[in-house]
Formats: structure tokens, sequence, C-alpha cells
């Protein structure tokens, strides 16, 4: 098997950069619970990783060429609130705090396979010893 | 590091909600409080929200909050005829202040809600950043 170092670990790397923006992005949504006219924002996980993968494919030959990874800061979204209050916020406390845990999870997943991946290499350096 | 602006932008949430919290103390404090004049008499006072980016890169997609002033509101509070009052004006009134005491305590819990929602985010990245970094340790 060809052992390519650029992608050992597979999804996982983008999926952690993508993790953290939108660990970023939530965290601005239960800081601003009681700014008016505050909107929520969230981070389009799924088009947003695909966009972290396909970076690395995009050639740019010139200096004014956008950066490819312009996709993925775009990436954030408007949220649409289940109960908008009078003063124009849009934050729903009990969304936040369960898509933040749901997103740290996931975090930790990417992690834990990454940790893992990295102890089956040294193991294979180190030819099991 | 994005997590890192993550706890950024928690801790000016914490900075803007403990300026909440004094001003909320400082209102049921002072709930009770008179005056000789309309002018004197305690106002209550509250924080005006406004939300900042935290970062310098342009990248940064994360928004903090700050406190951009203290309003005070200008609702007439009680005047009393109390004319053996040391603070009673020439016609034997006091003023009292404006400040609604129930409305107070339902201000500070929801202040302290958010505080603890911050903390809470804090840890949270905190652990995060810490698993990251001993990554093949």
């Amino acid at each position: 098997m060809p052992l390519n170092l650029d992608n050992i670990f597979g999804v996982h790397e983008q999926a952690l950069s993508v993790g953290a923006r939108r660990a970023t992005v939530l965290a601005s949504n239960i800081a601003n619970v009681d700014t008016p006219g505050y909107i929520a924002r969230d981070v389009d996980f799924r088009a947003t990783l695909a966009a972290a993968r396909d970076e690395l494919a995009v050639h740019r030959s010139r200096p004014e060429h956008m950066a490819a990874n312009q996709a993925a800061e775009l990436g954030v979204r408007i949220r649409l609130s289940n109960q908008p209050s009078v003063d124009g916020n849009t934050v729903d406390m009990q969304v936040e705090k369960a898509e933040f845990m749901r997103n740290a999870m996931r975090y930790n997943a990417s992690l834990t396979f990454i940790g893992a991946r990295i102890n089956g290499l040294l193991n294979a350096i180190r030819g099991g010893q | 590091m994005s997590l890192f602006s993550a706890i950024t932008t928690a801790s000016t949430a914490l900075a803007a909600q403990t300026i909440r919290l004094n001003l909320t103390a400082s209102n049921i404090a002072n709930a009770e409080s008179l005056a000789s004049s309309e002018e004197d008499a305690y106002r209550t006072q509250h924080a005006i929200f406004q939300s900042i980016p935290v970062g310098q890169t342009q990248n940064s997609v994360g928004e903090g909050v700050t406190v951009v002033g203290i309003t005070r509101s200008d609702t007439p509070g009680p005047r009393q005829y109390m004319p053996n009052h040391a603070l009673a004006d020439d016609e034997g009134y006091v003023f009292g202040s404006n400040v609604n005491a129930a409305a107070e305590m339902a201000d500070m819990i929801s202040a302290s809600r958010a505080y603890q929602n911050n903390v809470e985010v804090m840890n949270t990245s905190k652990d995060l950043l810490i698993r990251t970094l001993s990554l093949g340790r």
C-alpha cells in the first residue's frame, strides 16, 4: 500500500478546522444571546467541509487569483429562529447549546481518529516493539 | 486557531455580563433610595449590548459582545409626602427611585445564566484545545 503522507488523516484534518470555525460561530451566538438585533449564524458543515477538501485541488497560477479557501470562509449562514424576540435577536439558546455540544463531540471524534492513526503509524515505524 | 477566538468571544461576553450584573446590583441596592428632588432621585440603569468582531484577521468569523453605553430610565419615580423626613423638600415631599425590583431580579437571573453558558463554552473549547495539543503524545 503506497503511503501518501499528505492525506494520512483523511477528511479529519479538514473536519477539525471546520469544526473549530463552527465552534467560534456558535460561541458568538451564545455570547450575543442578549444583544438587540443580533442575527444568529451557523456554519454549513457539510458544504464547508466539501469546499475545504476541494481547496487542495485548486491551482493558482497568478498571485491575483482568488485563494480557494475563501469558499470555506463563506460557509457562514444565517440561521432561522424558532422564536424571534421583540428586540430582533434570533438566538435560541437551547439550539445553540445543543449544536455547540454536538460540534464538540464531532471534534472529539475526529481527534480520536487522528490519534489512532498516529498511534498506528508509530507502531508500524517501531515495528510493533 | 479558531478555537482561541471562541475563547476570546466567550470572554467578551463574560465582561459584558459582569457589567450588566453590576448595574443590576446597583439598581437593587438603590431600590429604596430617597432624594430631595426629582433630578437627584436614583434612576434604573441598564447596559446596552452590541456585537463586535473578534480577532484581527479578515478570516475571523467570531463576534463578541461589548457594552456600548448605559441607559438611565426616565420613568418618573414615586413622590411621597413625608414632611418629617430629613430629605424632604420645602413642600414636604421625598422622591423615590424608579427601580422595579422584580424586573431587576429577573434580569439578574438572565445575566447569571448567560454568564454560566459562556463559562461552559470556554471550558469546552479549552478541553478541545488541550486534546488537540496533546495529539501524538
